[in-house]
């Protein structure tokens, strides 16, 4: 997958996840920039993504990405790795 | 979106993970739910995603709940001790989420420990729905594990076999079977470890999806909300082939070939659904005496007596249906509709919403699958009466043939030679009173609901309730229990009936009057001036809405809600005659 293609497919998850077409995702996407985006749904995120991608995060792996771009950035190394 | 297909077996769990929350905006869109539940879940481990889960696949079947949630991992604590907020938000249901990461310290000390939280939750005075366990996440002792005492695969099936037994001994307790629930989906799909150190869910995702799934259906079991009746095709479904050009002879049925004996099988599971007192009719595209003639098939299982209803003709399918609706007194909501043809399918499931259509697609050899996987038929415990249920619908048909020799309904009535048994609630009916009122719908003056233990509450207070529960047979057969009366003693010197309601089987046979005048009796001997009658509208219940002046009350107050009326106990108003004997209770 290209990154342009990883980063379609969870803008899709995102947009599913939250509920919401129009939200737009880009690199400096984090937590703090959408409202809904607790624990609960962080894990319905992930968990999408996993699926989407068909890969699986590590433990602790997650928790040192500090916006939606790092992210894209770890399933690029994972899935094309 | 197809949310009803979507939130139907077979589940696509990513899909409903990924798009739960738009699925409950366009469920809440759809339109205002039919029923409320409050539903109270004790967590063993984390349970946010379940509770979403829950409320969406409930809002499938038109039920908005209202969930407590205990706090993380406090199940036991939450049911043991003192806990006002619980107690405050009185629960309709308590689900008691535990699993095999809850177990530690052997057998005789999780007893206990289960116990005391059944104890506890049982002055709620609702039904307790628990989890038993699922088979361990690892084995230590490898195959021995399942064997001697120490091995955890070993206590888990002992303490399942205790918990089945408690569900038996206690009304209340209804067991969800998580250790089938996780064969049947897979332990390495069930297990989680990530997910376990990462949030402490119990389970993975895909887990919770059909956790949430069964959980809902159970607790439609528990309001007795789930299916009642299966309707089936013949041709490709009940039988390979089409009985009209094959013949007989020629169908598929029986031990012979692949085919055939995949009918068999599905023969045989609807015939065990028909026995535990799943209503059984049949709708197909045939000539009647064709239709009739497959089941005289030697290796046929399902017999003609075993149908309630049967509709053989060249009508559309979705009238047949509404004709078995009207036959066997059921709402299309009850129905499950199973055949091999899309085009049937599609057609009744879009002119007879509500109704339950499994996509079964054309192969026989899944259909058993869809019937038993949907958990369309989920019930909290088996009465009597619903093993007998086959029965009373055949008994109804022979009534209705014989109704037609007589042009004089009294005579005809009088010819039923019925017996009535009416007195307070006892003990041994409370089971059957408590499922008879929280089903039945049309029938009901108040539709109002209630659990066991406030059925019990009400047997034990005799001094400020009357209760009544009323029994029919007759020449063909016994009905059973089906009917409730429950009123107020109050302390105007008035008799208040807040609870009234009859199964829609002994319809016309003049019980509804032989229990008026029971209530009556009751109301004189002691010694009240008036009963109050109280009808409330519900989508369903039309029928009654007459039913107080029929039986001589007078008509003091109506609005949108319903009606309050009045009865006169001192007046001397002739009575309505019936055809009933009626005794008291003979232990």
């Amino acid at each position: 997958m290209t990154r342009e293609e990883i980063f379609d497919t969870v803008r899709e998850i995102f947009r599913d996840v939250f509920d919401d077409e129009e939200l737009d995702v880009v690199d400096s996407t984090n937590a703090d920039d959408i409202e809904d985006w607790d624990s609960l749904n962080h894990i319905n995120l992930v968990s999408a993504i996993e699926k989407a991608c068909d890969i699986r995060f590590a433990l602790g792996e997650l928790q040192a990405l500090k916006d939606v771009g790092e992210m894209i950035t770890l399933i690029e190394q994972k899935s094309n790795g | 979106m197809d949310t009803h297909e979507i939130l139907s077996y077979p589940l696509d769990t990513a899909l409903i993970l990924r798009k739960r929350k738009k699925l409950r905006r366009v469920l809440m869109e759809q339109g205002e739910a039919k029923r409320e539940l409050k539903i109270a879940v004790l967590g063993g481990s984390t349970t946010s995603e379940l509770v979403c889960l829950i409320e969406l696949f409930l809002l499938g079947h038109g039920v908005q709940s209202e969930i407590y949630e205990s706090d993380y991992g406090l199940f036991f604590e939450e049911a043991v001790f003192t806990n006002e907020a619980l107690t405050q938000f009185s629960p309709d249901v308590v689900y008691v989420h535990t699993s095999v990461k809850n177990l530690a310290g052997g057998v005789d000390a999780a007893k206990e420990k289960w116990v005391a939280v059944w104890d506890g939750l049982k002055a709620l005075g609702c039904t307790i729905i628990q989890n038993n366990f699922e088979s361990p996440w690892e084995r230590p002792l490898g195959n021995l594990d399942g064997s001697v005492e120490e091995g955890k695969t070993h206590q888990v099936r002992e303490l399942n076999a205790f918990f089945a037994a408690s569900s038996r001994d206690r009304p209340e307790l209804v067991v969800h079977d998580i250790h089938y629930l996780a064969a049947q989906i897979g332990l390495n799909k069930w297990v989680d470890r990530s997910l376990w150190y990462s949030s402490k869910y119990a389970m993975s995702y895909d887990a919770l999806v059909h956790m949430a799934f069964s959980l809902s259906n159970l607790m439609l079991g528990v309001l007795g909300q789930s299916k009642k009746a299966l309707i089936l095709d013949l041709d490709n479904t009940l039988w390979g082939g089409v009985i009209g050009d094959d013949g007989v002879e020629g169908i598929l049925l029986g031990p012979d070939s692949p085919q055939a004996e995949a009918h068999l099988d599905l023969q045989a599971y609807v015939k065990a659904l028909g026995i535990r007192g799943v209503a059984l009719a049949v709708a197909s595209k045939n000539d009647q005496v064709n239709a009739e003639e497959g089941f005289t098939h030697p290796d046929a299982v399902l017999q003609l007596r075993d149908f309630a209803a049967f509709q053989a003709n060249w009508n559309p399918k979705h009238q047949n249906l509404a004709e078995i609706c009207a036959q066997i007194n059921l709402s299309p909501e009850a129905l499950v509709f199973l055949d091999d043809n899309e085009m049937e399918r599609d057609l009744v499931a879009t002119q007879l919403p509500g109704v339950a259509v499994p996509e079964v697609g054309s192969d026989i050899a899944h259909y058993i699958e869809h019937l038993d996987r949907g958990g369309y038929f989920e019930t909290a415990g088996l009465s009597v009466d619903d093993l007998r249920r086959a029965d009373a619908y055949r008994e109804n048909r022979e009534r209705a043939d014989l109704q037609q020799q007589f042009t004089d309904f009294g005579v005809y009535l009088d010819s039923l030679e019925m017996e009535a048994e009416i007195d307070r609630f006892q003990a041994v009916y409370l089971d059957r009173i408590t499922q008879l009122t929280n089903k039945t719908n049309q029938f009901n003056l108040t539709t109002r609901r209630f659990q066991h233990a406030e059925m019990e509450g009400f047997a034990q207070r005799p001094e400020k309730y009357l209760t009544l529960y009323g029994r029919l047979k007759d020449r063909f057969g016994d009905n059973g229990l089906i009917s409730v009366v429950v009123g107020e003693w109050a302390e105007d010197q008035s008799l208040r009936l807040f609870l009234w309601l009859m199964s829609c089987r002994v319809l016309k046979r003049g019980m509804e009057t032989a229990m008026f005048e029971v209530v009556l009796e009751r109301a004189r001997a002691a010694g009240v001036q008036k009963i109050v009658g109280e009808y409330r509208i519900s989508p369903k219940n039309q029928m009654v809405s007459e039913l107080y002046g029929s039986l001589g009350f007078v008509l003091q107050e109506e609005n949108e809600e319903g009606s309050t009326w009045i009865f006169d106990v001192g007046s001397d108003k002739p009575k309505s005659t019936h055809y009933i004997k009626v005794s008291p209770y003979d232990a």
